[in-house]
């Protein structure tokens, strides 16, 4: 069925159809509408899990984490200062290898107070053992949806959902909804381990050496190289039911590219856009976008750029004092391709300023009549 | 006298890694003891968690769970909506949290649940310090007492905990203390029987941060009571007070003087303890008198 919806609510669908056991979340713009939407499916008898209204997204975090070693599928939804409080909570899903997913809706992080889209708030909880995949629009939110929590429980690993706010959240498109006996066969009923059984009683979560923790570490970072084989496979299957794909990445006419630009989320769809009219004007560019960001698909971003010497990144984020993030992890990436690289970070639409198809042009053109590649960030201004 | 057979099953086993004479120890054995196996046990950074053992060994035979500091409470709730969306009603989920993860840390947390009427039994094993970490002072070490960052004696009152989880209106909340074993195990049995959020406020003597010998704390648990600077008691839906024990009202000093953390204090100030004792007490006693 389809429907013309904001990202937000499609999101909200989704999550209905996927039977989350429990739901704990707390409002934060531009979030609240996922939040609200529950609200209102559960008050008409159409949620088969509980809402916990929590009084904090940290306590929203601890409540999913325990409620998933309980055996429930969980969900929340959340947004910049909110996903900054529930950072301890976030180490400690992935720790606790509890498949929580999350919606987190990128919204910039104060000072100064703003509503508009930045990736640098789910960004900056790389490190915490989250899976992450990057949506381009409403479609890919619902989907990505599903997505997560069947890779989520497979690998045992929480998995991010991060959508933007406004040009996703609350932009409406028309999106496609599978019935619920389909989803049912793509996302059967959750089959997780019970870890409070009085029968067998255990301690989750004591207190370990040093060896024991660098084991449990290693341990989960084997399930996050797990999770690219199972994320490629599970988008297969999607696609093979549904029949939309989105893969790891997704590289458009890379092949004897002279440039390939290198984009994330809603970016990306404008990209396209510019491509063709470059391409239209006997321009050699190339496009990259990268879905998954944890865990990172060197291989596959490798397999697409090792031929290529001149790229572009445009990031709608910083790491203060570096460069934009998604900028740093291509060029880590590449750091063993054989052929050398010029790569050039461009910073656009930070603060959640539009980046238009001709700011993108001005980014490829800067690329290629560019001498010299600076190792930092080139800030592009709006219109 | 208890024979083998009527002798009830303890659920924290022998060889844990409390210090020696812990009364935190001795007070979980008593909870879980009245609680039963068919529970579930969150803790989180306290002293709890540590005698709760290290891996892979747990202390205790029930399935436990070592949450973060400051959500003892959000993640019980989590366990208990879980448990019933798997249609399972008759599993109690009990938090153990210490003073500064129940009265600093995670006051938010359990106001949350409170709020909600999250289905959980909460029980707050009050040390009146971080002694965990070493003898730091919380906002339920008491005025004048000697922690490690209060070295001259704290200039703060001790937090009301039980007005505040009495302001929420929770169906259970109780007072009690290892010195009054039978009185701790009915109330957490109490506590079992009701629905909704269960609060017990548990004072337990720490031998090393009060400063009293190995095998002083059920003295000084007892004592506590006894000089009514721990009255023990009950509060019905928030309203309704009852005293489960009536005291003998001793001076306090009966009380200060067993422990190591009051030797500094001067005849004013241990004046001014009694005078405060007093006047609580004797609030207690009107809010009882109401309630009855």
């Amino acid at each position: 069925m389809s429907k013309f919806i904001t990202g937000n609510h499609a999101v909200a669908e989704a999550v209905r159809l996927s039977r989350p056991g429990i739901v704990a979340a707390y409002p934060i713009t531009p979030q609240t509408p996922i939040y609200e939407k529950l609200s209102e499916t559960e008050a008409s008898g159409n949620l088969e899990g509980i809402m916990m209204r929590m009084e904090s997204e940290h306590s929203a975090m601890a409540a999913c984490i325990s409620a998933s070693l309980t055996g429930a599928r969980t969900f929340t939804a959340t947004s910049s200062q909110g996903l900054a409080l529930m950072h301890e909570m976030l180490h400690f899903a992935a720790g606790a290898r509890t498949p929580v997913v999350m919606a987190c809706v990128n919204r910039t992080l104060a000072l100064p107070w703003a509503f508009w889209s930045d990736q640098t708030d789910s960004l900056s909880q790389r490190d915490t053992g989250w899976i992450q995949l990057y949506v381009e629009n409403n479609q890919e939110a619902a989907d990505s949806i599903f997505q997560a929590f069947r890779i989520a429980e497979t690998v045992m690993l929480p998995c991010m959902v991060v959508l933007e706010a406004n040009f996703i959240s609350h932009f409406m498109e028309p999106v496609d909804f599978p019935e619920p006996e389909q989803v049912n066969r793509f996302l059967p009923a959750v089959s997780l381990p019970r870890r409070f059984d009085v029968e067998n009683p255990g301690f989750v979560g004591a207190v370990v050496t040093q060896k024991q923790y660098r084991q449990f570490r290693q341990l989960s970072h084997e399930a996050m190289g797990l999770t690219l084989e199972t994320a490629e496979e599970v988008d297969r299957e999607f696609e093979a039911i549904f029949g939309r794909g989105y893969g790891l990445i997704e590289a458009v006419e890379t092949e004897n590219a002279d440039l390939v630009l290198v984009t994330s989320a809603t970016i990306t769809s404008t990209a396209r856009l510019a491509l063709k009219r470059l391409r239209a004007q006997g321009i050699r560019v190339g496009l990259l976008k990268i879905r998954l960001f944890r865990p990172f698909p060197t291989a596959a971003v490798r397999s697409v750029l090792d031929p290529v010497a001149t790229i572009a990144v445009i990031d709608r984020n910083i790491s203060l004092g570096r460069e934009g993030i998604f900028c740093s992890e291509l060029k880590a990436a590449l750091s063993n391709s054989p052929v050398r690289k010029r790569i050039q970070g461009y910073l656009a639409g930070i603060g959640g300023t539009d980046v238009d198809d001709v700011l993108i042009e001005k980014i490829v053109q800067d690329a290629l009549n560019r001498e010299t590649f600076s190792d930092g960030p080139v800030w592009m201004e709006e219109d | 006298m208890t024979t083998m057979e009527e002798k009830p099953m303890d659920i924290l086993r022998p060889g844990h890694s409390a210090c020696p004479g812990c009364g935190s120890a001795m007070s979980m054995r008593m909870v879980l003891r009245a609680l039963g196996s068919r529970a579930v046990v969150v803790v989180v950074p306290s002293c709890v968690s540590i005698i709760a053992g290290p891996f892979p060994n747990a202390s205790a035979n029930v399935p436990m769970y070592h949450a973060a500091f400051e959500v003892a409470a959000a993640s019980a709730a989590g366990i208990s909506n879980a448990l019933k969306t798997q249609g399972i009603h008759d599993i109690p989920v009990l938090a153990f949290a210490g003073d500064g993860g129940t009265f600093d840390i995670g006051l938010q947390s359990l106001s949350g649940a409170a709020d909600r009427n999250e289905d959980i039994v909460y029980v707050c094993v009050d040390n009146e310090g971080y002694m965990n970490t070493g003898i730091q002072v919380s906002s339920a070490t008491p005025q004048h007492t000697w922690t490690g960052t209060t070295p001259t004696g704290n200039t703060r009152r001790k937090k009301q905990i039980m007005e505040i989880m009495a302001a929420h209106r929770i169906p259970y909340a109780a007072t009690a203390t290892a010195g009054f074993p039978e009185d701790l195990m009915e109330k957490v049995k109490r506590a079992k029987s009701v629905k909704g959020t269960r609060f017990i406020h548990l004072l337990s003597p720490c031998n090393t941060g009060w400063k009293i010998a190995e095998d002083m704390s059920p003295k000084t648990s007892f004592m506590a009571v006894e000089t009514n600077i721990f009255p023990l008691y009950e509060i019905i839906d928030g309203l309704h007070y009852r005293l489960t024990h009536k005291s003998s009202s001793q001076p306090v000093e009966a009380y200060l003087s067993l422990q190591g953390r009051y030797n500094h204090l001067s005849k004013e100030q241990i004046r001014a303890i009694q005078t405060e004792t007093d006047r609580a007490w004797k609030d207690l006693r009107q809010k009882c008198e109401r309630g009855s």
